[in-house]
């Protein structure tokens, strides 16, 4: 039999095949990975490895000890360029081909950059490479950093530039920071904190383009007119999911990979992670979660599903929760808010930057978000994976 | 079972105490307590679990 194939060694992929040995498969898996290395855990990217407190080699998958165990074929430098859903056959970058029995698509999503020529000194954050060469460039003391994009990346990106002691102007071209995962209103509170710790912030700014001195960038020319001054800028406009090898292949495509809410996307190929949008059954509605917990959930998930085989198949309902760290405050977000969901603080106040607002839409909790209230977080998790109720959410942390 | 937790390691994210509310709890000054050193056999799963899910990898179970 053909072994069962997952594409993408990150989290969302090494999930799945943890998934699959414990569900009792003891038949070949055969993992294939772009990078030439396996990747390394990604949160301390834009925290702790570019802030030269962590080493890179401390910056591990949880899985990277277990792949001895778990009997895993790691195929590294290979990248899948064409798959044809029919027979399971998938062309790799070396020329061969290899057929699968199940196929995961675990490849996840890519940085999108500006238009325009490559110049030194432009930086995206996805991978250990792509923060140690941030890492050497802060190190020569650039007069400012611009940050395009106050995601959370750009934010965390923005907070450990600022702890290291250099100038950084954060450019957002929507109204508030972090508006795709977080309602405006706490988005405010995210732009207050960065210019509390001597960020220049300019929101509701679009980017007209960098601008150049040779082969090096020197700022950023904004919508306005203005140019912002800097030898370093990091892009942060959000990413898309790594999909372009599957054109053609019969594999549904929209926002990343279609799953329906077992996370199937066709007979014998399902997706997890950065990469595949599913119906997640809990909030009647389809996602796609770029988040780190999420893909370990999603991996192991899809492993479920892939060795269901012919049979229905389990719905994945899931309460997506992540974190960020920025200065001292430690932000988490358990649900998934919408832009316009009423906010409510039920616990401790903006002005403290110490709070649990929670996010409503008519009778239900959409979300919660914590700034340095952990406990109440997971706790508010918890409840919510029960029922999206908002009753219990106010009564639980009032 | 014996529940070792790396103080250098851990964030304090609550993760494990999603999982394990037991044996984790993180309280309002924001460190992580260790409720039962040696859960009882029945907890295994679930600490396990927390091991496995703990973002800093600070958690370890011995036998
Ligand atoms: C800097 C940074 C900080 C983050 N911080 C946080 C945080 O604080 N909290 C949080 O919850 N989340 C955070 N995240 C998000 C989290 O890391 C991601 O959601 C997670 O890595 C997604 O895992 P994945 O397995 O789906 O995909 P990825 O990690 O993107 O891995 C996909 C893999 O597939 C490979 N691949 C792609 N195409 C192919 C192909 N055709 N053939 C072979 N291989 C291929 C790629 O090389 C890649 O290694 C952060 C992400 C980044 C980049
Ligand atoms: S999950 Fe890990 S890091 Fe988080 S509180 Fe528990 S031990 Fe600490």
């Amino acid at each position: 039999m053909p072994p069962i194939v997952v594409v993408g060694a990150s989290l969302a992929g090494l999930s799945a095949v943890d998934a699959v040995r414990s569900g009792g498969h003891d038949g070949d898996v055969v993992v294939l990975e772009a990078a030439a290395a396996l990747p390394s855990d990604r949160p301390p990217l834009s925290k702790q490895v570019l802030a030269g407190t962590m080493e890179p080699s401390a910056a591990h998958q949880p899985l990277a000890g277990r792949l001895d165990e778990l009997a895993v074929d790691l195929r590294l430098g290979l990248r899948v360029d064409h798959v044809d859903v029919a027979g399971l056959r998938l062309d790799l970058s070396d020329g061969s081909s290899l057929s699968a029995s199940g196929l995961v698509v675990a490849t996840g999503a890519s940085p999108r950059t500006l238009p325009g020529p490559p110049l030194a000194g432009v930086h995206v954050v996805r991978t250990l490479d792509d923060s140690l060469a941030l890492r050497r460039d802060l190190d020569a003391g650039p007069d400012r950093v611009a940050v395009i994009g106050a995601g959370f990346i750009g934010a965390e990106v923005a907070a450990t530039c600022r702890g290291l002691g250099l100038e950084v102007t954060l450019i957002e071209a929507a109204p508030a920071p972090m508006v795709r995962v977080l309602p405006e209103a706490v988005g405010a509170f995210v732009a207050d904190l960065h210019r509390a710790h001597g960020v220049d912030v300019r929101l509701g700014v679009g980017v007209e383009g960098l601008v150049a001195d040779g082969d090096r960038v020197r700022g950023v020319a904004l919508a306005d007119g203005t140019t912002v001054d800097a030898s370093v800028v990091v892009v942060g406009i959000g990413v898309a999911p790594d999909v372009a090898w599957l054109e053609g292949s019969g594999v549904p495509v929209g926002n990343g990979v279609t799953c329906d809410e077992t996370c199937l996307a066709a007979p014998g190929v399902v997706a997890a992670g950065d990469v595949a949008e599913w119906f997640n059954p809990h909030f009647g509605e389809r996602m796609r979660v770029e988040q780190w917990e999420h893909a370990i959930e999603h991996g192991a998930a899809a492993g479920r599903r892939l060795l269901a085989g012919d049979g229905p198949g389990e719905p994945f309902g899931s309460v997506p929760w992540f974190w960020s760290d920025q200065y001292d405050r430690k932000l988490q977000l358990a649900g998934r808010p919408a832009a316009t969901d009423e906010v409510h603080v039920l616990e401790g106040s903006l002005e403290e930057q110490r709070f649990v607002a929670a996010f409503r839409r008519g009778e239900r909790c959409t979300g919660v978000l914590g700034v340095n209230r952990p406990r109440h977080v997971v706790q508010a998790r918890m409840r919510l994976t029960e029922s999206l109720d908002w009753a219990p959410i106010e009564e639980l942390l009032s | 079972m014996k529940v070792v937790v790396n103080f250098d390691l851990c964030e304090s994210n609550a993760v494990c105490m999603g999982i394990a509310p037991e044996v984790f709890e993180v309280r309002d000054d924001d460190f992580l307590y260790v409720l039962q050193e040696e859960p009882a056999e029945e907890l295994r799963g679930k600490v396990e679990e927390a091991a496995r899910r703990c973002p800093k990898q600070a958690i370890t179970v011995e036998d």
